[in-house]
């Protein structure tokens, strides 16, 4: 018990070190070995990015979808208007350009996190 | 030549001569064959993102959107939405899949992906279709603005567009360097944005008069138009007018009645209405009251509701199809800077589109007798100097006049760069021992055929062609990527299927469209909008052509799904680059 400190750090940094490099270039080798347990890694990377970006598409591109459906079912809301300017010019002409940067901002952030825990899984970076 | 087509030329000069000065400035930088991609490494996503809207923004853009919606209302706006979230779609579904593949062309794409030669020859042939597609509109804008500013014919702007752009592409000045396509977005949207500012000052200093008015648009004031093509007009209300020309082929000068109904007007005609009369319309044009006009789907187009839907389609998945679109993404140091290039990209994209339909709405208050040309892809050269008098007014109509130039400049470059790409590559390229020599030549065939085209061919509004290229892109490329990105039993039998049935049937619709003019029922619509069907079309024949071969599934799949979507900082093995050993001339 005398040499505390020494031991403690033998102790704390030396063995999980060691045992996540193991684990960690395995799972890299069973990508490029192409086993079926890489194939699920990479399977696993691909399902999740696509669901993002379907989500994504899901944000935007279905209330645009619905927009002109909604204007032919209700023409008052064509002719509704906000301040001086009608609601379709609205949400056609302004609206539809910060939203969409905001949502692609999103996705950005979001895939990048994906990536960055396929990498903590799969590898350390170079 | 009056002093404001004189400030316009000038203008338009030195803005070409800019652009071309800061090209040869970039290319003594960095001299290599891969200048283009090496030299990039070191700029900034915002800068590459500069650089890719400068390319995207277009004759369609900078012109056409603001003449469409003035024209047709409302719905237009679906272009600039369509352009815009086309490149969200593409952010999401494959910018950083394509940077990492290594590819720099999708026939690079197509061939390294399926493993297979026929697949990139079909795919090359689609690049070279499209490029043409999308190069006749630049160069009918060009036409165009040439013959508003300068009064010159037609065809004087579209040789000059076709010279300039040959000498630059073929010469190397303007190759690919970022920083000129980067200088000619800011220039773009400075031209746009700051004389949109004064027209709106200038319309409130003048009492606002009403936008969405209960009457068709009439002449506030004594005007004269000058009829430049032969015309159709669709006359409302009896007008009585002075005319000078040929109208409903008799010789005129002086008053005339035109009775309600139609009246042909010969090219060169010159009619002078009075003040308050109603502005008749140019065929096919719709005659609209303002409140109409501001009504979703109130443009005067058979079945509104399926052109939106396939107006839609089209934008949003052809975008990603186009060639010069595809080629910016190597830029790209890796696969995260190219998602956030492109997320700039959107940002940029979407600033420009706020300032057209201030053009298109105050248009049809000053500027009605482009109505009666039927030209109205014209009021964003016209507006501000009919607004805003004076040297102030001259000076507006000059920066919009180089704005619009580089907007054709910038794209056309671009398409021939990739159109000139793959045919010297593909076509010439085996059968010219120089590679430079090939490349000349490839740029001029690239060049040659849509100056020729538009030359021949009847004038379509601008926005509308654009339209049509992004179908056929949206046709045949978007499904090749998105499936060979995402779906790894994508086989070539099944791609080369595909690209033939959507692409080949939306390229009849487009021929169909463009020779037999706009047709009327279903058949027109379903023509003049294609991607509603072609587009689900391919990918069905894809899908199911894919499953049909499903023991040709390319035997290195697994090893390019490893390329296309893991980080590059991982240490994997990833196979070669998607490319043929970076032969880009």
């Amino acid at each position: 018990m005398t040499e505390g400190p020494t031991r403690r750090r033998v102790t704390v940094t030396g063995p999980p070190r060691s045992a996540r490099t193991v684990r960690q270039r395995a799972a890299g080798r069973e990508i490029d070995e192409q086993t079926a347990l890489g194939e699920a890694y990479m399977r696993s990377l691909l399902r999740t990015q696509l669901r993002l970006a379907i989500a994504v598409l899901a944000l935007v591109v279905l209330p645009l979808a619905l927009l002109p459906a909604t204007f032919a079912l209700w023409p008052a809301l064509g002719s509704l208007m906000v301040g001086p300017i009608p609601l379709p010019w609205l949400l056609l002409g302004l609206v539809v350009y910060p939203v969409t940067v905001l949502v692609g901002w999103r996705y950005v952030r979001q895939a990048e996190r994906n990536e960055r825990e396929f990498e903590r899984i799969v590898g350390p970076p170079r | 030549m009056t002093s404001g087509a004189g400030t316009a030329l000038l203008a338009i000069v030195l803005s070409v001569a800019a652009a071309l000065l800061i090209g040869a400035f970039g290319t003594r930088l960095s001299r290599t064959t891969s200048d283009f991609y090496v030299a990039s490494r070191s700029v900034s996503p915002w800068m590459n993102a500069s650089a890719i809207g400068g390319e995207y923004l277009s004759a369609a853009s900078f012109l056409g959107v603001a003449g469409l919606v003035m024209a047709f209302g409302v719905d237009m706006l679906w272009f600039p939405i369509g352009y815009t979230v086309g490149y969200l779609l593409l952010l999401v579904l494959v910018a950083a899949p394509l940077r990492r593949s290594g590819a720099y062309t999708v026939p690079d794409f197509a061939e390294g992906r399926l493993e297979s030669r026929p697949v990139r020859r079909v795919a090359t042939t689609f690049v070279v279709l499209i490029g043409w597609l999308y190069l006749v509109p630049q160069m009918v804008g060009a036409g165009l603005t040439l013959r508003t500013v300068l009064g010159v014919p037609t065809w004087v702007g579209v040789l000059a567009v076709g010279l300039v752009v040959l000498a630059a592409v073929a010469g190397g000045g303007m190759r690919s360097i970022t920083l000129v396509q980067a200088f000619q977005y800011w220039l773009k949207l400075v031209a746009i944005v700051a004389p949109a500012f004064f027209v709106l000052a200038a319309w409130q200093a003048d009492g606002a008069p009403p936008v969405l008015t209960e009457t068709p648009p009439v002449f506030a004031e004594r005007t004269s138009v000058a009829v430049g093509t032969d015309v159709v007009l669709q006359v409302d209300q009896p007008v009585r007018v002075r005319a000078d020309g040929v109208v409903d082929g008799e010789e005129v000068s002086g008053g005339l009645r035109l009775g309600t109904g139609s009246h042909q007007v010969a090219a060169g005609t010159e009619l002078v209405f009075p003040a308050g009369a109603p502005v008749p319309h140019a065929e096919p044009l719709p005659t609209l009251t303002g409140q109409a006009w501001a009504q979703p789907l109130g443009g005067g187009l058979e079945h509104p509701l399926y052109r939106t839907y396939a107006l839609m389609l089209a934008l949003f998945f052809g975008t990603m199809g186009l060639p010069h679109v595809l080629v910016r993404f190597y830029t790209n140091p890796d696969g995260r800077a190219a998602r956030r290039t492109t997320l700039a990209v959107l940002g940029l994209v979407g600033v420009f589109y706020l300032a057209p339909p201030v053009y298109a709405a105050l248009g049809r208050v000053y500027t009605p007798e482009l109505l009666i040309t039927g030209r109205t892809d014209a009021v964003v050269l016209t507006l501000p100097g009919a607004v805003v008098g004076g040297l102030g007014g001259q000076v507006l109509s000059a920066v919009v006049a180089a704005g619009a130039f580089a907007a054709f400049l910038s794209t056309s470059s671009g398409l021939t760069i990739s159109v000139a790409g793959v045919l010297s590559q593909d076509v010439l390229g085996r059968r010219m021992r120089s590679p430079v020599g090939a490349f000349r030549a490839a740029t001029t065939v690239a060049v040659a055929v849509p100056v020729l085209v538009t030359l021949s061919g009847q004038s379509l509004p601008v926005a509308n062609l654009v339209g049509l290229a992004f179908a056929v892109a949206a046709s045949s490329f978007c499904p090749l990527l998105l499936l060979g990105i995402w779906w790894s039993r994508l086989t070539a039998a099944g791609a080369v299927a595909g690209l033939l049935v959507g692409g080949g049937l939306s390229m009849a619709a487009v021929l169909i469209t463009l020779l037999a003019g706009p047709l009327p029922g279903w058949a027109g619509a379903l023509l003049a909008q294609p991607a509603a069907w072609t587009m689900p079309a391919a990918v069905v024949t894809m899908v199911v052509g894919s499953l049909l071969t499903s023991r040709q599934v390319p035997t290195g799949v697994t090893r390019i799904m490893v390329r296309l979507h893991t980080p590059e900082s991982l240490d994997l093995d990833r196979g070669a680059n998607l490319t043929r050993g970076g032969q880009w001339p």
